[in-house]
């Protein structure tokens, strides 16, 4: 990664400054703030898969299990600056221990997709089954298929009368992502983010280099589920109702549609790709001749086929190629390096 | 004793119902290696053909074990021809490639057939066993799980075209070398797992509500049971079609169907984690 962490910092404030200016007058806030919530949800998996090389398909457990939380939370406490905090620590924690057993047991890529795979099964099968009674944690019933509505929404923190909604809540949320943004590039740029990348390019040299693979994959892990759990929290306040629909394998399948389309290995193309995605799913929605889900699918296939590192490395690709220093040769690379071979050896 | 007659059917019936459901997958994946996240869909349109022909008055056994096969096999022919073809060997990007295709049939399923359940009627009857009550029709899916185990045995172990697809799924160059072009084989063992999708589909039609999505329901059972299975293809098969079965049918009984579905997917974490090269990395090793 080139530049520095300060310089960082200063381009996501006037980036993000631009954007909350510009945008809403493009589309409504509404709709804007949900496209920033998937944002971060894309981000979630993008730091785990496209840095940590951890195919996970049940980023959706996590985000369910974020909203989940804050809706249970939220009608026990009454306010909602500790459902916050525990949305955000339940899925990490979860995806601590999921991860350390997955990890410390050498599973890798099919075994760990299907075991995340399955883990979403089990807790749509699980939350879609509580419908009766006696399923209660507090004062909340998980209320099976139907989900649960009327918690209480996001507050002043102190002040649970206060309610953050419409366009205040768009700045929040629209905050929040440029933060989390901003703390996955500090991530990546520390060693550990270095080291995740080596993992994911060589995980028995970097193993053999004295790294401990398995606890490095974990905490990853665990810090792309606690990102997607505050996105979970975030959607739960935005849509006021949470459903078992959040742990959809759907939702999962959307998720790292996402990433691809956008550009893994990249902090930005998820977000893109989340967000222009749902916009088009959005936008789709509003017409009845041809099914939604059919071309999502179509956009995947072709995207596999045609451009399958995705948006964003491509954008940047041809901006290279266009304005960038050109590239020496081939022929003379080679010569270059034979030349500076001869004069190390 | 009643009650163990109906339990033991129950037993056989969830196997062989598990083995259905995973044929088509063991081969699509378990030999030619391509994670076919489509095979549910593949599945629905397999119970979408028979529906529709039983609805045009094709005899329903007809229907299911041969339109229904050949019509999903032919839709698979056109699949590995535009899509497939380019990704073997690209572990990731076929899953997501097929992903979107299940996505795709899913929308295409919704504009033709509409977002509503249909379904056939059971064409076996039903008997009783002292006091219970049995689907006659679930001895046909046991039948039919029993000769297409003993079909993919022959098939893959006694022909000659069996022996080239292994050869093929093997070593490709070598194949290649030998005057084989594993384009074509590839082609027609891909027809061949997405016709065995389309027959479990088909079988399994008369027994659910069809819509589009019903896929969904199929995909992650398929993949466990053959991941779990490991690798060798019937053998395999087999042996966790009949542990899961099993395993599901007993916490179903004894608790709730939704604790048997939870159990089945819990036992398969479980094994995957005790044994992560599946049940036949460890036993019965080498066997097909």
């Amino acid at each position: 990664m080139q530049g520095s962490l300060s310089k960082d910092a200063i381009i996501v404030i006037i980036v993000t400054a631009i954007l909350i200016w510009i945008m809403p007058f493009i589309i409504s806030t509404y709709t804007l703030t949900v496209l920033i919530i998937y944002g971060m949800l894309g981000l979630s998996l993008g730091l785990i898969w496209g840095f940590g090389g951890i195919l996970c398909f049940g980023q959706a457990a996590f985000f369910g299990l974020g909203a989940y939380t804050y809706a249970i939370a939220a009608i026990n406490f009454g306010e909602s600056t500790i459902p916050m905090v525990l949305a955000v620590l339940v899925p990490a924690v979860f995806a601590a221990l999921l991860g350390a057993m997955m990890f410390y047991g050498r599973l890798t890529d099919v075994y760990l997709g299907v075991i995340t795979l399955v883990v979403t099964l089990i807790l749509f099968k699980f939350i879609n089954s509580t419908a009766g009674p006696q399923y209660v944690i507090g004062n909340a019933r998980l209320g099976g298929f139907n989900g649960i509505p009327g918690f209480q929404t996001l507050n002043i923190p102190g002040r649970p009368d206060d309610y953050i909604w419409g366009d205040s809540y768009f700045y929040v949320c629209a905050i929040l992502l440029a933060v989390v943004f901003f703390l996955v590039s500090a991530l990546l740029r520390s060693s550990f983010g270095r080291i995740a990348v080596g993992i994911r390019e060589n995980e028995t040299r970097m193993s053999l280099m004295g790294y401990d693979v398995r606890a490095r994959k974990t905490v990853l892990f665990a810090a792309g589920a606690a990102i997607a759990g505050l996105a979970g929290a975030l959607f739960a306040n935005w849509g006021e109702i949470v459903t078992p629909s959040l742990f959809s394998l759907g939702q999962s399948a959307e998720i790292i549609i996402w990433c691809i389309v956008g550009g893994l290995g990249t902090r930005l193309g998820p977000i893109i790709g989340a967000a222009g995605l749902a916009y088009l799913k959005f936008l789709l929605g509003q017409q009845m001749l041809i099914d939604n889900t059919l071309i999502t699918g179509l956009i995947l296939v072709l995207f596999v086929l045609f451009l399958p590192k995705g948006i964003v490395p491509a954008i940047s690709n041809m901006w290279k190629v266009s304005f960038g220093r050109r590239q020496l040769g081939r022929i003379h690379q080679q010569r270059r390096i034979r030349h500076r071979g001869r004069a190390n050896g | 004793m009643d009650l163990t007659v109906v339990l033991l059917v129950e037993m056989l019936y969830a196997v062989a119902s598990l083995i259905l459901i995973s044929a088509g997958l063991a081969v699509v994946f378990g030999m030619m290696k391509v994670i076919n996240l489509a095979h549910g869909e593949f599945m629905m349109m397999g119970g979408y053909a028979t529906i529709t022909a039983v609805n045009w008055g094709v005899n329903i056994f007809v229907a299911i074990l041969i339109i229904a096969p050949l019509v999903v096999g032919l839709i698979g022919l056109v699949v590995e021809r535009v899509v497939i073809r380019h990704l073997y060997g690209r572990l990731v990007d076929t899953m997501l490639a097929t992903w979107g295709l299940s996505l795709f049939f899913i929308g295409l399923a919704t504009m033709i057939f509409g977002n509503t359940t249909t379904g056939i009627s059971t064409p076996i009857p039903g008997f009783t066993v002292g006091t219970y009550q049995i689907s006659g029709y679930n001895f046909f899916i046991i039948v039919v799980a029993v000769f297409l185990l003993i079909g993919m045995f022959a098939v893959l172990k006694g022909t000659r075209a069996g022996l080239i697809a292994r050869g093929a799924m093997q070593k490709s160059d070598m194949a290649a070398a030998l005057g084989y072009s594993p384009d074509r084989i590839y082609m027609a063992t891909f027809f061949c797992g997405c016709a065995l999708s389309g027959l479990a589909g088909a079988v399994l039609a008369p027994l659910v509500g069809l819509v589009p999505t019903s896929g969904g329901a199929y995909i992650a059972k398929a993949f466990i049971t053959v991941i779990a299975g490991g690798p060798s293809l019937i053998a395999g098969l087999f042996s966790s079609a009949g542990l899961f079965g099993i395993v599901n049918q007993v916490f179903t009984f004894a608790i709730s169907p939704v604790i048997g579905e939870v159990a089945l997917l819990v036992a398969a974490v479980v094994l995957l984690r005790l044994l992560p090269q599946g049940i036949t990395g460890k036993i019965f090793k080498g066997k097909l």
